[in-house]
Order: structure tokens, then sequence, then C-alpha cells
């Protein structure tokens, strides 16, 4: 069988003694950064990448993957531990794992973030392995009026995150829209609400929004409540999770893993989607929604398996199209071509020992992330331990080093800080910022989106409910919005019988 | 106050006299700021000039990446860094040309110092395999029938990409649409995927996409060595040679000597046998235009420019 045959190939090159071990470096230098919040794989890539020009181009990109997918793992152990999301797609894992943490459950929530993990990254290696490039050819079905309303269903998604008022949920997507707009408009070229500042040309970045509102408000909030803070720190019990715990989160994860793999495939914006769109199917089909937000392992284990699944099937567009769904990719492509491999539909045919030995190597690097945080957590939650006094104020200092090693300016920094204090004015109004961040995500490329839909069907409408997959995704969208308002109405309507009675 | 500014004017001049006593330039290493995200062309090239920097030199040349405005961002601030020579920023055009008649940035044309342009990446027409359209004609001929149906995906606004469409429809006689992108990898699916009828690219997009994709013409002077059977612009009736042209400045401040050196050794690094191959194998045209011809060929593609400015409304 050729796929066995191929496999075969990819093991063989990515079990090779170098290999391994650059695989591992790589996984190792991964989780190291994805769990120093802030300091995200993008820069790590662009630091490291003049080292590998002495490696062979093989062990390079290896390690350069390994890096990349690490930091997903170790982001998860930042957003669960002290609610600080490395990465937007870890921003889900917050709103339940880090209030396992608090609940003294955090050794729980990095055992399902890990195991999970796993499994999905498992699956996906097999996804890109035997069905690569026919799933290329589903994400280049999507026009840009299909990724308008994939983004339309996407904000609707995003309602359902919020666990308490509707309006409220409403009102923080609209907000994230509003702070999406800063910036050159990618249509006309103009500067939207910069203030003549050359800074906000490109708009507001999500590293300072994600750190700031999450992170540094998050820090302000614990200098208000000592008390809760030392019962935070105290009760650590149950260090893994148990089999009853497992055995509850096998059809999140699966559930997750099918959801991240297909999203991540779409360039832009899928494997955002992946996790937002696992954690609400979840909340949707559960018998007790409510206990979302509230540390629900549901809530850690789906999103977790589909980030990390979308994080694999993202290399699909690359190996197999040479298209960049994120700037990691973007990345990983230049220093394919530094080291003399044109990126590319080819790359398959041309170098299958690069194909084969790193989608090989992701399966390999997985299983060594899983041995190497399993152990870890024990040393993770006992850091956790530490005083407030030292914990804290070394997080705030990684996570202005790493806000500004984004694009090595010194405004994110400052945006970071205002960020946190809004931040802190959302939890003092009860307002649950992650919609916010999703509407700041999606926003910008639902505009982009519509405006070049318009733009190819001569500003005829009718494109978005004609094309097929456009119009099923509104379909959803609005079925999701009737799921979504009809508590709502419901319980208005009960309202007034009271009153009539 | 006079005080201070004839001591920091005597400073200056014993800095400028110490000069050429120091001909060990550069004896430190030496930054090059590229105003481009990491991946990009502009941070690859600099990345393969690195290593023949250091063999040359013997001094390391230490990327760093400033994004932000298209460039602009670093540009506005190149002045403020001093010009002793060890800091080098790269220059892009048309960029340095368009962005000041936007008149959203804080630069001007003339407040960069180019000292040298060392590669372009040549304007080129991309159609995906599957497009009716085999040839340049074709595609010329349906955009004179259909206008505004016939889409050309690019990326940015009043960009190499957008100035190159505007001289294409003037070109084609026709009223095709132009269609922005966030940059050139956004824009690849929209071209496999057929949303677009094609691209106004570069020919690194079609070596890239080989087997994928379709050159239908291409703005250099001769037909390309990947590409025997794609013919130029100048064979179908346009004389363009055109792309989007890399090189390197340093602040004002830099005295003379100090450009020349830069310009000197960007220029040898350009005639690295094994650097020249990989750099062509990459789909980047390579060219010398050394500090003494700057002035020359800043003048020449500044009027090419605003010839496409104008029919794009950005200039009066």
């Amino acid at each position: 069988m050729e796929l066995l045959n191929n496999l075969g190939l990819g093991f063989s090159v990515a079990l090779a003694g170098t290999n391994i071990l650059y695989c591992f470096i790589g996984v190792l230098l991964g989780t190291l950064i994805g769990v120093l919040p802030g300091i995200g794989p993008v820069a790590t890539i662009a630091m490291l990448l003049p080292t590998t020009f002495v490696l062979p181009p093989v062990s390079a990109l290896i390690m350069l993957a390994g890096i990349y997918y690490g930091a997903q793992y170790g982001g998860s152990t930042t957003a669960i531990l002290v609610n600080l999301p490395g990465e937007v797609s870890s921003v889900v894992t917050c709103l339940d794992g880090y209030q396992m943490a608090r609940q003294g459950k955090a050794g729980k929530a990095l055992g399902v973030a890990a195991l999970g993990s796993f499994f999905a990254g498992s699956v996906s290696t097999l996804l890109i392995a035997a069905f690569a490039p026919p799933l290329a050819e589903v994400a280049l079905k999507f026009g840009p009026a299909d990724y308008f309303s994939l983004m339309v269903l996407g904000l609707i998604a995003a309602v359902v995150l919020a666990h308490g008022s509707l309006i409220k949920a409403i009102a923080m997507i609209i907000l994230g829209l509003l702070i999406g707009l800063v910036g050159t408009d990618v249509n006309s070229g103009v500067a939207r609400f910069n203030f003549g500042l050359p800074e906000l040309i490109d708009g507001i970045g999500i590293g300072p929004i994600a750190m700031g509102i999450f992170g540094f408000g998050e820090i302000i909030r614990n200098l208000e409540h000592t008390e809760k803070r030392e019962i935070f720190t105290k009760n650590v019990s149950g260090l893994l999770p148990n089999w009853s715990d497992i055995k509850q989160c096998i059809p999140p994860v699966l559930r997750g893993t099918a959801l991240g793999s297909f999203l991540g495939i779409l360039p832009g914006g899928g494997a955002v989607l992946g996790a937002f769109s696992a954690y609400t199917l979840e909340k949707k089909i559960a018998k007790d929604p409510s206990r979302f937000g509230k540390g629900a392992i549901e809530g850690v284990a789906a999103p977790e398996s589909a980030n990390n699944a979308a994080a694999q099937t993202s290399f699909i567009p690359l190996l197999t199209l040479g298209i960049p769904s994120n700037p990691v990719m973007a990345l990983m492509i230049g220093a394919m071509i530094i080291h003399g491999i044109q990126p590319g539909p080819q790359i398959m045919t041309a170098k299958p020992d690069l194909f084969w030995g790193m989608v090989a190597s992701m399966w390999v690097g997985n299983l060594m992330l899983v041995i190497l945080n399993l152990p870890l957590i024990g040393m993770w939650v006992k850091l956790l331990s530490l005083p407030y006094r030292l914990l804290y104020p070394a997080i705030l200092i990684f996570c202005c080093i790493g806000v500004y090693s984004i694009s090595n300016a010194w405004m994110d920094v400052l945006l970071a800080a205002a960020c946190g204090f809004m931040g802190y004015v959302f939890y003092k109004l009860d307002c649950e910022p992650s919609p916010l961040l999703l509407g700041f995500v999606l926003g910008p490329m639902m505009e982009e989106n519509l405006r070049r839909a318009l733009l190819l069907s001569r500003g005829d409408p009718g494109v978005f409910m004609t094309r097929p997959i456009s119009a099923t995704l509104l379909v959803l969208a609005l079925l999701l919005l009737i799921l979504v308002m009809a508590p709502a109405i419901r319980k208005k309507r009960e309202e007034a019988f009271v009153e009539e009675d | 106050m006079k005080r201070r500014a004839f001591l920091a004017a005597g400073g200056a001049v014993a800095a400028s006299l110490a000069l050429p006593a120091r001909a060990a330039y550069p004896d430190k290493p030496v930054r090059l700021i590229i105003p481009f995200p990491p991946g990009g062309e502009s941070d690859i090239g600099a990345r393969l000039q690195q290593g023949v920097f250091k063999k040359l030199t013997g001094q390391d040349l230490i990327i760093e990446s400033r994004p932000g405005a298209g460039g602009a961002l670093a540009w506005s601030q190149l002045n403020t860094f001093p010009g002793d020579g060890y800091t080098v920023m790269g220059t892009n055009l048309p960029h340095l040309v368009l962005q000041p008649l936007e008149g959203n940035v804080q630069y001007k044309t003339d407040d960069i110092v180019n000292v040298h342009f060392y590669h372009y990446t040549p304007d080129a027409i991309v159609v995906r395999a599957e497009s009716p359209f085999k040839s340049a004609q074709e595609l010329f001929k349906a955009a004179r029938e259909q206008g505004e149906k016939i889409s050309f995906a690019g990326s940015s606004l009043n960009s190499a990409n957008h100035v190159a469409h505007t001289r294409l429809n003037r070109m084609m006689g026709a009223k095709s649409t132009y269609v922005p992108f966030k940059g050139t990898g956004d824009l690849v699916a929209s071209v496999l995927g057929g949303h677009v009828s094609a691209a106004m690219s570069y020919t690194t997009l079609a070596l890239a996409q080989k087997g994928k994709m379709r050159l239908l013409a291409v703005a250099t002077d001769k037909r390309l060595a990947a590409f025997p059977d794609v013919p130029t612009f100048k064979e179908l009736g346009e004389d363009w040679i055109d792309g989007a042209y890399r090189g390197c400045g340093v602040p004002k401040s830099a005295p003379e000597a100090i450009r020349k050196s830069v310009s000197d050794i960007f220029s040898a690094i350009n005639r690295d046998p094994e650097f020249r191959q990989r750099m062509i194998d990459g789909g980047f045209e390579l060219i010398d235009v050394t500090y003494d011809k700057m002035p020359a060929f800043i003048a020449e593609r500044t009027k090419a420019y605003l010839a496409s400015a104008k029919l794009m409304g950005l200039a009066k």
C-alpha cells in the first residue's frame, strides 16, 4: 500500500538519529516558549532561523515545526494556570481551564488538555498522511463569499461563549468588531481610527489585546482579593485526571478533533474558529450548559483537541499548495526558500523525504510532548504555590518582553497596558471578554471578504445565497441564532405570563 | 545652546575626518532593519545575503524585523538612527515613491538615502492551470470584451501590483477589476480556487506554484530561463521592465564614504556565484544599482511610477 510505504519512508526519516534529536529540541523549546506568556512561536522561529542554516533542511524544518506545535501545548498550560492565553486559540481554554485551576483541579485540566491534544494530534497527522491533497481541494472551494458566511456563523457562535447576559455578550462582540476596524482598510487603503499614529496603521495586534485583557486584567483583579488567592494556591489535589474524568472527555475530544481538523485546513482564521466552535458545540449539546464557564472539564478537552488538530492540519495548505495559513506558516515558507527548497504543490513529489519526514515527525513530536508534559504537570502546578509577589511580577515582565518581541514595537506594550485596564473594567462590569476577542479576530476578515465578494460580483449581494457553501453556512448561522434566542424568548414569555397572573 | 551646537558640529567634523583613516569598515556587527514581517521576499533576500556578508567582511549582519504600515513605519524612523554605517535599512520601490503620494506616511521620498538596489521580482501575470486563458492575448481579449468581469488579484492597494494592474489595463485598453489582498500569500488560494480570473503578481509566485499555475507574461528584458516559452511584455508590445525593487539605505547623517562602503559591500555580495544561483532559483532578478548610479535610477523610476499614479488617481 502506498500510504504505508510513504509513512515508512517518513518514519525512517523522522526517527533517524539527528532528526529525532532536533524534533525533541523543537518541541522542548516550543513548550518552553508556549509556557512563557507572550513569547510566541513567530518571534522564536524568526530568531532561530539563522541557526538552522548549518542543519540539513529536513532537520531544520522538523525542528521549526516542533516549535510551532510544541508552543500550542505549552500555551494551554499558562491559559489554565494563570488565565493567560498565549494565542487566540487558547482563549477558550481559559474559560473553564482557569476556573478548574481555581477550584484546585489544575492538574486534571492540564492532564486532559495534554491527552486530548495528543489524541487530536495523532488523528490529524494520519489525516495529513492519507488525505492531504483532497482536503486541500476542499479548502480551495471556499471563495470570498463563503468565508464571509463562515465568519457570520463564527460570530453568532461567539454569543454562546458567554455565560450570563446575552445583551452583554452581543455588546462585547460589537466592541471587538469596532476595535478590529482600527488600521488600514485593505479595499480602499484608507487608514481608520489611527489618530495620526503611524504605529496604528496596521491596526492593533492580537498579542496586546489578548495579553492585556486576560493576563494584565487578571493580575489587577487579583490585587483586590487577597484571601481568594490563598485558597487557590493551597488547595491543589488530584494531580492527574482519573478514569472517570477521561471517560467523560472521550466524546468531547472526538468532536473537537473532527471540528478542528476540518476548520484547520481553511487558510485564515480556521484554527481560531476550530477551538471556539468546539467549545460552542459542547456547551450547546451539554445536559447542563450552566456548568460551562465554571470549570467544566469538557470545556477544556474539546477546544484543546480542536486547537491541536487545527494546528496540525494547517500544514495541509502549506505542504500541498504552498499557502501560508498563518504567520508561522509564512515563516516556514521563508525557511524552506532559504534552505533552497521551493515550497508549493510540487514538494510532495519532488521532496518526498521532506514531506513524509515532516508528517511522521509530527506524530513523534506529539508523543514526545505527552511524555514531556505529563510528568511536568506536577511542577507547573507547584509553580502556582509561588508567592504572589514573585509569580505575578515575573509574569508581567515576560508579557512585556513577549508583546514587544512580536514586532519590536514599544507601542504594543503600552496598548497591552491599556487593554489590561480595560480587562479589569470588564471584570467589574461582569462582561465576559472572550466574545470581544472573537469579534476582534473575525471582524476584519469578515469585512475583507464581504468587500471582496461584492467587488467580484459587481455589487450583487445575491452571491451569498447562490453559492452553495455560503448559503449552507448562512442557514446554519440562522439556526444557531434561533437556538440561542429561543431560551431568552421563552423566558421573556414566561415572565410575561407571570405578570398576567 | 550655541556652545552645545558648536561642540556637536565639531564632533561631527572630527568623526567625518576620522572616517577615511578607519578603512576597516565594518569592524563590528552591522544591523540590517527589514521593514516587513519575517518570511516575506525582503526577509528571504536579506537572510541569503547574511552568509555572504560574513564571508566578505568577517562581520555579522544582524537582521531585525520592524514591520508596519507597508514599510512606512520603519522608513519614517530611518533618519533617527546614527549614520555610522552600522544601521542599514532595507528599502523598496515603488513603495518609497507611492506611499508619500498617498499622504498617510511621515516621510518623503527624498528623505531616504538609498545606497544600493540589488534585485527585483519582475511583474508577472499568472493564472491557474485549469484556466481557459492559455496565452496573454486570450486573457487580454477577454478583458476587452468582458471588462469588469475579468478580475486580477494583487497584493495591497497602491502597491507595485496595483501600479502594474493600472498599466496593464491601459495596455489592454480594458477596464478589468483589481482585487487587493493583504499579501501574495493570501491571494494564492483565490487564484487556485478560480475565484479570481488571474493574478497580477511576481514571477516568484509562478515559480513557487509551477504545475498548478501558468505564467502568461513577464516584465523582464529577456525571457526567463525557468520559463523559456513565456513571452515578455516587450514582445507583447509594451516597453515594460518593472517589478518590486529591493535595496538598502542609510540615515541621512551618514557620510559619503560610509554610503559608498555599504554600496560596495552589497554590490560585492551580488557577485558571489553561489548567492547568485540561489537568488535566481528563488525567482529574483539581480541588478546592480550602485550609489553613484542612484540619482539617475531613482529619477527614472519615479517618472514611471508617477505616470501610473496619475491613472490611479493618486497624483495630480
